[in-house]
């Protein structure tokens, strides 16, 4: 497979904007929480700091909760491996508000860019992994509409996808290893949970 | 029959359930909360979800409040070890948690396999702030959960209620 050509950070804005009250996001640990933040941090924002491999489980939760908003989750491939049982949880549920982004660089960023099983086999002795296709596991767990994204030209639709295609919907979006900077947003999370709920709720 | 084993508790759970407005009940399969189970399935005002790993009930709970519902993850003893880590969750969101664990490896239990975990069960829990209610007598049942619901939901905690081995009982365990 050739080298993935996708940015994050501009593909995540793109996802993102115009957001409006109506599109509630959570984000897992690290990069992808970097990468909301960048574009442009809201109190329907949940970035999470910490609590790997509860994204996509939260995102169920909440889509549940709020049958008429949108639900994104956006994560990384780390993060997702640690939760794959969470996607035939979705499965179960059916969400037609729940989409799923995995933006998959095949590394664990926060960590030192350390190999994932997403990462090909035979690709050298500290950069290995087993070509784990997150989006075929998806599928095999029950979400019928999963795919990969691979290029610039099919962004646009991935865009619509996230934001308004019938759900569950999990899109698996190979995205370049980059250097980039820390766009931090709050770190308490109980300020976090309060905003949101503030916004979304008109009380905590 | 003796009067306590002409109370049903699981019924009364239910009801207090739908007394706390909650919305969402997370499980795996058990035998000893089977029957709370199977009347939340069937109930029009409760989302039932089976999970994969009890760890998932900690990040639906926190996903459903943020979403303004209420929840509660039902479990057994023997799954309590794999929610530890994301239990933390509840400090760091600080947001209302109540789970009801059926206990196993506990009292007069027969298989050795359940004891690590079940003895476990309090001290784990414990160490990750949760505050713990614990029940053997199926006359205190209720108010048992109800007090637990309110301290989840009113207080504010993260609160478990152990169901002790002495009042599931030990020889019918496993049959419905």
């Amino acid at each position: 497979m050739s080298k993935a050509t996708l940015q994050r950070r501009p593909l995540v804005k793109k996802m993102l904007d115009g957001a409006d009250d109506n599109l509630l996001v959570i984000a897992g640990l690290g990069s992808a929480n970097w990468d909301i933040t960048a574009a442009g941090d809201r109190p329907l924002n949940m970035p999470l700091w910490g609590a790997m491999g509860a994204p996509v489980a939260m995102g169920l939760g909440l889509a549940m909760a709020q049958p008429k908003k949108r639900v994104l989750v956006i994560t990384g491939d780390g993060d997702m491996l640690m939760s794959l049982g969470a996607l035939a949880t979705v499965a179960a549920q059916q969400p037609d508000n729940l989409a799923i982004v995995v933006l998959d660089n095949e590394k664990f960023g926060e960590t030192g860019n350390q190999a994932t099983h997403t990462s090909p086999r035979n690709n050298g002795p500290t950069d290995s992994g087993a070509g784990t296709d997150l989006a075929m596991i998806a599928r095999g767990c029950g979400i019928a509409d999963s795919a990969i994204v691979r290029e610039a030209g099919e962004v646009d639709q991935l865009v619509k996808d996230a934001r308004t295609k019938k759900g569950p919907v999990f899109r698996l979006v190979k995205v370049m290893v980059e250097k980039l900077e820390f766009v931090m947003p709050p770190q308490d999370g109980a300020h976090l949970k309060d905003r949101f709920r503030q916004a979304l709720l008109g009380h905590t | 029959m003796n009067a306590v084993a002409t109370i049903d508790w699981h019924d009364q759970i239910f009801d207090v359930l739908q007394d706390h407005d909650i919305k969402q009940v997370y499980h795996v399969p058990d035998a000893g909360h089977g029957k709370l189970i199977e009347a939340c399935q069937k109930s029009n005002s409760i989302r039932t979800v089976a999970l994969t790993t009890e760890e998932e009930g900690i990040p639906l709970a926190a996903g459903a409040w943020l979403g303004g519902q209420r929840s509660v993850l039902l479990m057994q003893s023997s799954g309590v070890g794999n929610t530890i880590n994301l239990m933390g969750m509840t400090k760091t969101l600080r947001f209302p948690f109540l789970t009801l664990i059926t206990m196993r490896g506990d009292y007069g239990e027969f298989n050795s396999w359940q004891y690590p975990m079940g003895q476990g069960t309090p001290k784990v829990l414990e160490a990750m702030g949760v505050l713990l209610y614990s029940v053997d007598n199926a006359a205190e049942v209720k108010a048992t959960v109800d007090a637990a619901a309110r301290s989840a939901f009113n207080g504010g905690q993260a609160v478990a209620v152990l169901l002790r081995q002495k009042l599931i009982g030990i020889k019918n365990f496993g049959k419905k």
